[in-house]
C-alpha cells in the first residue's frame, strides 16, 4: 500500500512533466498537421538554458534565496526557449508549408538532430548536475520499515502545472488568439479570409509550445538536478506517446496522456522491469496507433481527398 | 544556427532608392543580429564546466561575437545582392543545373563510377604503394559501400513507396545479430561438425548466413510492417522509430539471448568461399600462390560489399519496372488514387517494406563479419537519421544521388578529420567528427528548404511512348494519403 501510494506520487509528478511537453505536440499537430520532432530538443535546450541561468544567479550574481532564484530561471528560460521555436519554425518548417507530405517531417527530424549536436558541440557532452535544490519533504505516511514522502519540488512541480494549464485553458478558450489559433486548427484558408495572421498565429503556437516546455524544462532540472544533450529524445518520445494516447490536437487529451505515460512508467518499473520501462512507453506508442489512433479523447479523423 | 529565411523585402524599400534601400537592408540586418544573439547567446557565449565534481560557468563572448559577426553581415550582403527588391527573381520552369547536368553527363556517369569503384582497391594500392599502406582507404571504401548500400535499401522504402522509416537500423541490426548468433552458436557448430567436418561451419558460416539474415530481416519487416501500414504517413515513421528503439532496447537487455550491452565478440571471419583468408596450407594465398597478406580479407570484404550493393541497386531498377514497383511509386504520389484503382496498398506497402528491410538485412551481416564484433551501440537511432539523411540528400528515388550523398557525407567526413589545418585554426582540442551529425542535421533542414526533392529530383517514367522524358520533380506534385 505504501508502495503504491508513493509509485502514484512520484508518477504523477512524472506525468505532468510530460503533460507539460505534450502540448507542445498537441497544438502544433493541431494547427498544422505536422508532428514537430524538434520539440523534444527544444525541451532539452530549455533545460541548458535553464542551467546556465541558475548558474549564473547563485554563483555570479549570488542570489541566495532558492525561490527568487528559481522563478527568475522559469522566466529567462521560458523567454529565450520561445525564441529558438520562433526561430525553428521560421527557418525550418515555414518554407515548407505546401510542400510535399514528408518535407516538413524531415526538416524536423534534421532539426532535432542539430539541436542535440549543437548542445553537445557547445555544452560537451558529459552529464551537467545541479547541486539538490529543495530537499525538504513531507512525511505521508509511516508504516515504520517503509515512509511515503511527498518532496516539495513534487508539490512545486504539480501545482506549477495546474497553474498553468487552468492560465492557458483560460488562453484558448476565452482570449481572441485562442480563437485564432481554433480557427485556424478548424480551416487555415478561412481563416486567413475573415482577416486572421494565420502566419503570426502558427508562430505564437509555437512560442506557446516552447514556452511549456521550458517550463518543463526548469522541473526536469530541478526534480532530476541533471542535464545532458541526449535528454530530449527519450522524453521527448514520451511526451509523444502521451498526446497520441490522449488523443492528438486535443489539450485536455495531452495532458491525461501525460499523467496516465508517467503513471504506467513508475508503475511499470516498481512492479515489473526497470530495464524494460522505456519499452513500455514505446510499446504503448505503437499499440495506440494501432488499434486507436484517434486517441482517448481525440476525434477520429476523417481522410479527405 | 543561420537566421537567413527568404523574406519579403519591406513595400517602402522601392527600387532605384539605394540610401534608403541599404538603411532597410543594415535594419533588417541589426534586427538578425539581435535575435541571433539571443539564441546563441546562452549557448555560446556561457559554457557549462565540471571543475572538482562541481559545475561551474565558462564565458566565450568572442565566440558569440564572431558567430553573431558573421550572420549579421550575411544578411545584410543577402539583402543587399540576392534578396534585393531590385532583382528580377528569375523563374525557370524546365530542369535544374543539377538535372541538366545529369541529363548531359548522365550516360557517361554510371559506368564511369562503376568503374572506378571495382578499380578502386586496385588504384589505392598503386597510389599508396602497398596493400598495407593503402589499408586506411580501401577501409573508407567499405564503409562508403555500406551506406551506399543501406542508402539504397532505404530509397525503396522512402523513395520509391514514399514511407518514411525511421527505424530502418532495426533491420540492419536483425541482420548483423543472424549471423552473429547463428556463426558463434555452440550447437550449430557441433550438427554441422559431426555432419560435415570440423571446420565446415567456420569457414562457411558468412556464406550460409547472407541469405539467412536478408530472409530473416524481410520477415521482420513483415512482422512489424502488418500491423503499421495501415497508418498515415508521419505516424508510420514514429512506429516505425519506436520499433527500432524496442529492437535495441531488447538487444541491450536480454543479456542471456544476445550478450547484453557488452555485445558478441570474435565471430567468424568471412571466408573465400569456404577458403580461409590465413597462412596455412590450406588458406587462400597458399591456394592462389600469392604471398600470405592480411589484406587479401578486406580487398575481398569490398567486393563483396560492392556486390552486394549493386545487386540492390540492380533489384530496384528491375523491380521498378514490375507491376508492384510501378505500384510502389504510384502509392507514393497518391495513395487515395490507388486505392480507387484497386490497388491493395497494404500488400504494396508491405512489399515494399519487407524488400527494403531484406537489403538491410544483408548489409547488417555484412557488417558482422567485416567488424568481427557486434554490440546495441551500432545500431542506434543516430544510424537511421544517417541513412534516411543519405536518401534525403541524394533526392528521394535517385539511385545515383544516393550513391554520391553516401561517398560525400562519409567519405567528407573523414576527409575532414585529417585536415591538418583545422587544428591550427581551431585549435588543438577541436574534433571535427564531433561535427558530423551536427552537419548531417543541418543538411537535412538546408535540403528541405533549399531542393525539398534533393539533389538529383527528375522523376524517370517508367513507360513512355517513344522517347523517354525526365520529368523535373519541381512538377511533381505529391498527394496526400
Amino acid at each position: 500500500m505504501e508502495i503504491f501510494v508513493q509509485q502514484l506520487i512520484n508518477g504523477l509528478t512524472l506525468g505532468s512533466i510530460y503533460g507539460l511537453i505534450a502540448i507542445g505536440y498537441t497544438m502544433v499537430f493541431g494547427i498544422i498537421g505536422m508532428v514537430n520532432f524538434a520539440h523534444g530538443d527544444v525541451f532539452m535546450v530549455s533545460a541548458f538554458i535553464a542551467l546556465i541561468c541558475f548558474l549564473l544567479l547563485t554563483t555570479v550574481i549570488g542570489i541566495t534565496s532558492i525561490f527568487l532564484a528559481l522563478a527568475i530561471v522559469l522566466v529567462v528560460a521560458m523567454f529565450f526557449t520561445s525564441l529558438v521555436n520562433w526561430a525553428i519554425e521560421r527557418v525550418a518548417y515555414r518554407p515548407l508549408r505546401g510542400s510535399f507530405r514528408l518535407a516538413p517531417m524531415i526538416s524536423a527530424i534534421g532539426m532535432s538532430i542539430f539541436l542535440a549536436n549543437f548542445v553537445q558541440v557547445t555544452q560537451g557532452p558529459r552529464n551537467k548536475p545541479v547541486p539538490p535544490m529543495i530537499t525538504d519533504v513531507i512525511v505521508l505516511m509511516d508504516s515504520g520499515s517503509y515512509q511515503v514522502t511527498l518532496a516539495w519540488k513534487q508539490v512545486i512541480i504539480m501545482v506549477a502545472t495546474a497553474v498553468l494549464l487552468a492560465g492557458f485553458w483560460y488562453l484558448v478558450q476565452k482570449t481572441s488568439l485562442g480563437r485564432a489559433q481554433r480557427a485556424c486548427e478548424q480551416d487555415r484558408k478561412m481563416a486567413a479570409l475573415l482577416g486572421i495572421n494565420v502566419d503570426h498565429t502558427i508562430s505564437l503556437t509555437f512560442v506557446i509550445g516552447a514556452a511549456l516546455a521550458a517550463v518543463a524544462g526548469v522541473m526536469y532540472l530541478m526534480y532530476y538536478g541533471v542535464a545532458n544533450f541526449a535528454d530530449g529524445f527519450v522524453p521527448g518520445v514520451k511526451a509523444f506517446t502521451a498526446a497520441v494516447l490522449g488523443g492528438i490536437g486535443s489539450l485536455p487529451g495531452a495532458v491525461l496522456g501525460g499523467l496516465l505515460i508517467g503513471l504506467i512508467e513508475t508503475f511499470w518499473s516498481a512492479y515489473f522491469s526497470i530495464e524494460y520501462k522505456d519499452v513500455a512507453a514505446f510499446s504503448i506508442l505503437a499499440i495506440t496507433l494501432i488499434f486507436m489512433p484517434q486517441g482517448l479523447l481525440g476525434r477520429p479523423e476523417v481522410e479527405k481527398v | 544556427m543561420a537566421v537567413q529565411t527568404a523574406e519579403t523585402a519591406p513595400a517602402a524599400a522601392k527600387a532605384g532608392d539605394a540610401g534608403s534601400l541599404f538603411a532597410h537592408a543594415f535594419k533588417d540586418a541589426l534586427i538578425t543580429g539581435l535575435i541571433a544573439i539571443g539564441l546563441l547567446g546562452p549557448l555560446i557565449g556561457f559554457q557549462t564546466i565540471i571543475i572538482d565534481g562541481a559545475l561551474g560557468l565558462g564565458y566565450r563572448p568572442g565566440l558569440l561575437a564572431v558567430m553573431v559577426g558573421i550572420i549579421f553581415a550575411g544578411r545584410l550582403l543577402l539583402n543587399l545582392t540576392v534578396w534585393s527588391p531590385n532583382r528580377v527573381p528569375k523563374t525557370r520552369s524546365g530542369p535544374s543545373v543539377f538535372d541538366r547536368l545529369g541529363a548531359t553527363v548522365g550516360p557517361g556517369v554510371k559506368p564511369a563510377l562503376l568503374a572506378f569503384a571495382a578499380a578502386f582497391p586496385f588504384i589505392s594500392f598503386y597510389a599508396m604503394g602497398g596493400w598495407n599502406e593503402s589499408r586506411y582507404l580501401i577501409d573508407l571504401g567499405i564503409l562508403i559501400l555500406t551506406y551506399v548500400m543501406l542508402g539504397w535499401g532505404l530509397n525503396i522504402v522512402v523513395g520509391l513507396a514514399g514511407l518514411l522509416d525511421l527505424g530502418y537500423v532495426a533491420f540492419y541490426a536483425v541482420g548483423a545479430y543472424t549471423y552473429a548468433l547463428l556463426a558463434t552458436s555452440t550447437p550449430v557448430n557441433e550438427f554441422f561438425a559431426g555432419l560435415l567436418g570440423e571446420t565446415f561451419w567456420a569457414n562457411w558460416a558468412f556464406w550460409i548466413c547472407l541469405p539467412m539474415a536478408g530472409l530473416f530481416a524481410g520477415v521482420w519487416g513483415m512482422i512489424l510492417g502488418f500491423p503499421v501500414l495501415r497508418l498515415r504517413g508521419d505516424y508510420l515513421a514514429i512506429v516505425t522509430l519506436a520499433f527500432g528503439e524496442i529492437i535495441r532496447l531488447v538487444l541491450i537487455n536480454w543479456v542471456d539471448f544476445t550478450g547484453g550491452g557488452a555485445g558478441i565478440a570474435s565471430i567468424p571471419r568471412a571466408t573465400f568461399f569456404g577458403i580461409p583468408f590465413n597462412a596455412s596450407e590450406n588458406g587462400f594465398a597458399a591456394l592462389f600462390g600469392l604471398e600470405f597478406n592480411p589484406m587479401h580479407r578486406i580487398v575481398f570484404l569490398y567486393f563483396v560489399i560492392l556486390v552486394l550493393a549493386l545487386i540492390t541497386a540492380f533489384a530496384t531498377v528491375r523491380l521498378r519496372r514490375l507491376p508492384v514497383g510501378r505500384a510502389w511509386e504510384a502509392l507514393r504520389e497518391d495513395e487515395i488514387a490507388c486505392r480507387s484503382l484497386g490497388i491493395n496498398t497494404t500488400t504494396t506497402k508491405l512489399s515494399a517494406f519487407a524488400t527494403g528491410a531484406m537489403f538491410g538485412g544483408f548489409a547488417g551481416c555484412f557488417f558482422a563479419v567485416r567488424a568481427g564484433f557486434v554490440s546495441p551501440e551500432s545500431f542506434t537511432f543516430d544510424v537511421s537519421a544517417m541513412i534516411l539523411a543519405i536518401v534525403v540528400l541524394g533526392g528521394m528515388g535517385s539511385q545515383i544521388g544516393v550513391a554520391v550523398a553516401a561517398a560525400v557525407m562519409m567519405g567528407g567526413m573523414e576527409m575532414l578529420r585529417n585536415l591538418g589545418f583545422l587544428t591550427q585554426l581551431f585549435g588543438n582540442d577541436f574534433d571535427p567528427s564531433l561535427y558530423r551529425m551536427l552537419i548531417f542535421g543541418f543538411a537535412m533542414v538546408a535540403i528541405m528548404v533549399w531542393k525539398p526533392r534533393g539533389l538529383v529530383s527528375t522523376r524517370d517514367p517508367t513507360i513512355f511512348l517513344k522517347e523517354r522524358k525526365s520529368v523535373s520533380g519541381d512538377l511533381v506534385k505529391e498527394g496526400h494519403g
